[in-house]
């Protein structure tokens, strides 16, 4: 387990430097600096922010200063927010996204395993066509739609809940249901035919000889091993979360790090988009290896490699 | 009704209800097994040996359902129990050991809990009782080392040992009835070897009876009282184990054994498939289901199903042409 | 003693001699009722066309191609038009009359707007249909490109083996990891520029990419890059499987070469696997095209895509709920029918393969 661990964190910090190395050189394949688009500063002013962002060095010096910073935990300074570190803003914004996000992937883990064994269970029989019917239709929709939807019926329409911001419980709950909305049916749907592949297990068969009741036998047997291919789906969960979070965030006016990340890119706020890039794809990293360790503790037969 | 037979099934009909049809898994199946002895029941795949032994065990799987006839085991009339009482029955009065280990135990859970569970459920001992007693079953099943076995999961262990694995959660509350479903079809040769002594040796040991069930007649040869023949979800052939072998009377039982290699077989005797595929249970044809497939087979044979020949007390066989031996040596039709 | 043994049925029944001759083989022979042996496509088809959720699915599929590729040549109005004194109506709202004279002087449509226009006075339905087509083209096209790279890349993988294969699984791991959202956002943010330079610099051979549009160009590229790798995987899978079956010894053992077996044998024999991905695939593209768009990095305007109408749209929610609504069903509509196909298809001629 340490020399997984341990293997891990070294291939993951292989793919930060890559991912970082990437974001960085493609930044420079756009022509115009971060300034341009600002109403025509002068020459000189442009001179002086170029000096004192670092932006008039040779790209190579660039390159490594960036890394120097990097290796010490520094994202730099955001361009377009003056003097604001990117390690803060991502300090400010992150939370907020994070708890938005986690009530969204536990809503959809504890709706769509539910979802899923029970139409497993009742295989052919109306429930079953009931739930794969709406988790088929879940699966179609993507979650600015949902959130859209939302927005426009619960929100605009009725009036029953804040279009805006996180001001208290109930603004969370159409932000939540929009980003958990896609996964739960994702989920359901995987639920469902993995508990039907474990229900045709000869084990099983095994179990039921036993003469162990229906209880024990799908809480025990069934639900553990039909469980791993959701465990297996966390990872890309989390990573649909947080892109789910960039379009929610902009349609609810959340100011998380979804839409700082949004607005980095249309204010080609390179230290911004560079320092989210590489925060996001550490954490989908980390929470990766997280997930292969959790899938090693409920399935002994993996090795961790 | 002391010398009652621990298992006695009646015109037992089994039909399996797909959306192509009715499929007659079981047709008329009768035989009965006394306590202590073995029964072995051979055939291919498909002839119904299978859901036999399921349905002893009240496991007959979806969309099966028994159609008509009888299963009495122990004084208790299965079809007619509710599934609590079933539960309390299996695992503990009968027991069953599946074709293919490698599948058959839980691969997310230790061994040792995976025989506790079955020990606990039915005994009620405590978590210590039932691991001291796991520790006795896996030593019972020749397993060595059974503390540090007990914590392994089965996919640590080969395929024979998870098979005595299998025997020992099967045998764990020593059951009246053993069925095994090919317990060696899925072993290599010198580990079903083994694993036939160790039932055997379990058997006089521990003294219940067992329904072995096998598309191998080499298996059932030296370790069965009787044999009972199936072909098409009906017993073609009964008797015991000498009958079976030296005075086969049934085509197919014949093939069978013409199939079976002969190590001490003298010169070089080939071995005779029998041609042609199993019938389509969907369309069972209308007279002896062998028919098509049958060397010596009448015209009578294709279209009515030959009536039980009895040859002695407990040696039948469905088949026309032993009628005809029958007629024809003079115990024929007519003479009262 | 004997009555008893034997079946009274049999002694009830007239004995008949002939009925103990050998039966022939014929006679043998129609007793046995042979399923046929069809071919896999008969097969599959066959199965297929029982699928009634698969068969509606494929209708509406059509349906919609044939409203995105079909109907806009017909319909009188363009996407780009902007009709002035038509801004911002309402669902079949008539066209007022100022715009009407208007239209009179100057020899415009004055036919009327089923679905409204937009506050540029754009007819919004045949926007919908270029958006519509500008998605099922994404999807379709780029489902295309993972499918040749991502077979091909799995099957030379799992054929060769060994170092070779370990060598391009690790490329493929090390890809998996990358998270592909961001790298598509970061790609399409960066190449958007290089690739205009390149358009406006040499017009002759990449004057094209103006025409596509440079966001599409993108996401097509980022496609190429990164996507393939499921497929990668699951064709290796199956080659691994397919090289070991005794046909492929056949071949090499007469000789045929790496490619004739990998064109011949082993991608022939997944194309089960191959059609069905694929077409789960255009779902799947045409979701991260649609939120490419929806956050602005998607196709360049006045070119509509289904994302980018329901962003713009997002203004106006208070009082023109329909803008959002259509573009966003029409998504659905789409993604759910490719899906269901897909299912259908792989109930159809790959029942192994699940997920």
């Amino acid at each position: 387990m340490g020399t997984f661990i341990l293997k891990r964190m070294f291939s993951a910090i292989v793919t930060i430097f890559l991912v970082a190395t990437i974001t960085f050189f493609l930044m420079f394949l756009i022509p115009g600096g971060p300034f341009l688009s600002e109403k025509a500063p002068s020459a000189e002013t442009l001179a002086a922010l170029e000096v004192k962002y670092g932006l008039d060095q040779p790209v190579p010096v660039q390159y490594l200063n960036y890394m120097k910073g990097l290796l010490h935990g520094d994202l730099g300074t955001s361009l377009k927010k003056r003097g604001m570190e990117v390690n803060d803003i991502i300090a400010t914004g992150f939370p907020v996204s994070a708890q938005v996000g986690l009530i969204a992937i536990a809503g959809a883990v504890l709706v769509g395993v539910p979802l899923g064994s029970v139409a497993a269970l009742n295989r052919g029989k109306p429930l079953d066509h009931i739930i794969m019917v709406a988790s088929t239709c879940g699966i179609a929709v993507p979650s600015f739609v949902m959130a859209t939807v939302l927005m426009v019926t619960l929100g605009v329409k009725l009036g029953w809940l804040p279009t805006m911001g996180l001001s208290g419980p109930l603004s969370y709950i159409m932000p939540c249901i929009a980003l958990a909305f896609y996964p739960a049916a994702y989920i359901s749907r995987l639920m469902r035919s993995s508990m039907l592949d474990v229900l045709g297990q000869d084990y099983m068969r095994t179990a039921r000889a036993k003469g162990l009741g229906p209880f024990v036998m799908l809480f025990k047997h069934a639900l553990r091993n039909a469980i791993l291919p959701v465990i297996t789906y966390l990872g890309p969960l989390l990573a649909y979360t947080l892109t789910g979070s960039f379009v929610v965030e902009k349609i609810f006016t959340i100011p998380g790090l979804g839409s700082e990340f949004i607005s980095s890119i249309t204010s080609r706020d390179y230290p911004l988009i560079m320092g989210t890039t590489i925060f996001l794809a550490f954490l989908i990293i980390m929470m990766n290896m997280v997930v292969d360790i959790v899938y090693k503790l409920v399935d002994p037969r993996i090795k961790l490699k | 009704m002391d010398n009652q037979p621990l298992l006695k099934i009646e015109h037992l009909r089994l039909s399996f209800f797909t959306p192509a049809g009715e499929v007659k898994a079981l047709n008329d199946v009768s035989f009965q097994l006394e306590q202590g002895q073995v029964l072995g029941v051979v055939g291919e795949s498909g002839s119904g040996k299978s859901v036999t032994a399921y349905s002893i065990m009240g496991l007959t799987p979806y969309p099966g359902r028994i159609v008509g006839g009888s299963i009495l085991f122990n004084g208790h009339q299965i079809q007619q129990m509710t599934e609590k009482e079933m539960r309390a029955i299996r695992g503990r009065e009968v027991s069953i050991i599946f074709q293919d280990p490698m599948t058959s135990l839980n691969p997310v859970y230790t061994i040792g809990d995976q025989i506790c569970e079955v020990i606990r459920l039915h005994t009620g001992q405590s978590r210590q009782e039932a691991r001291a007693r796991a520790v006795e079953l896996l030593g019972l099943v020749g397993i060595n080392e059974p503390e540090r076995r007990l914590r392994q999961y089965p996919h640590q262990m080969s395929g024979g040992m998870r098979q005595r694995v299998m025997i020992a959660i099967a045998l764990a509350c020593q059951p009246k009835l053993l069925i095994a479903d090919e317990p060696t079809t899925a072993l290599d040769v010198t580990i079903q070897a083994q694993i036939l002594e160790l039932m055997m040796e379990l058997k006089k040991k521990l003294g219940m009876s067992i329904l072995m069930i096998t598309h191998d007649l080499g298996v059932v040869s030296n370790m069965c009282d009787r044999i009972a023949v199936m072909y098409a979800g009906r017993i073609v052939e009964y008797g015991s184990a000498d009958d079976i072998f030296y005075h086969p009377q049934h085509e197919y039982t014949r093939g069978l054994l013409a199939s079976i290699p002969k190590l001490n077989a003298v010169g070089h005797k080939r071995l005779i498939p029998i041609e042609g595929q199993p019938v389509d249970l969907l369309h069972p044809p209308q007279g002896c289901p062998f028919a098509p497939r049958c060397r010596a087979c009448m015209k009578i044979c294709l279209r009515e199903m030959p009536p039980d020949t009895h040859f002695s007390q407990d040696h039948v066989s469905a088949c026309w042409l032993a009628q005809k031996r029958e007629f024809e040596a003079g115990k024929g039709v007519g003479q009262p | 003693m004997e009555q008893e043994k034997m079946n009274p049925h049999f002694l009830s029944r007239q004995l008949d001699v002939s009925d103990f001759l050998p039966a022939d083989e014929e006679e043998k022979q129609s007793l046995v009722t042979m399923g046929q042996s069809v071919s896999f496509w008969k097969d599959g088809l066959g199965r297929l066309r029982k699928n009634k959720v698969a068969m509606v699915s494929l209708a509406v599929i059509l349906l919609v191609m044939l409203f995105a590729f079909v109907l806009p040549s017909f319909y009188p109005y363009s996407y780009e038009e902007q009709l002035r004194g038509r801004e911002n109506l309402g669902m079949l709202e008539p066209i007022p009359e100022k715009a009407l004279a208007l239209a009179e002087s100057k020899g415009l449509s004055t036919f009327p707007h089923l679905l409204g226009t937009d506050n540029m006075g754009r007819d919004y339905l045949i926007r919908v249909m270029m958006g519509t087509r500008i998605s099922l083209l994404v999807g379709i096209t780029a489902s295309a490109i993972i499918l040749v790279i991502g077979s091909l890349y799995g099957a030379v993988s799992g054929y060769f083996g060994g170092k070779v294969d370990l060598v391009m699984m690790r490329l493929v791991d090390v890809i998996y990891t990358v998270p592909d959202i961001l790298i598509i956002i970061l790609l399409s943010v960066t190449l958007k520029y290089p690739l205009k330079n390149l358009a406006s610099n040499y017009p002759a051979v990449f004057g094209w990419i103006d025409t596509v549009g440079v966001g599409l160009v993108c996401i097509f590229i980022v496609f190429a890059l990164l996507y393939w790798v499921g497929m990668a995987r699951i064709v290796r899978g199956q080659v691994l499987i397919l090289k070991e079956q005794e046909y492929v010894a056949a071949a090499k053992a007469l000789g045929a070469g790496s490619g004739h077996i990998i064109r011949r044998h082993l991608l022939t024999n997944c194309i089960g696997t191959l059609i069905v991905t694929t077409t789960l695939q255009i779902p799947s593209a045409i979701f991260t095209e649609s939120f490419l768009s929806f956050i602005g990095l998607g196709v360049a305007a006045p070119m509509p895509s289904l994302g980018s109408l329901a962003s713009a749209a997002i203004g106006g929610i208070n009082s023109y709920p329909h803008r959002l609504l259509i573009p966003a069903l029409m998504i659905s509509l789409i993604i759910l029918s490719f899906n269901l196909l897909g299912d259908g298809l792989r109930d159809a001629f790959d029942p192994k393969l699940k997920h």
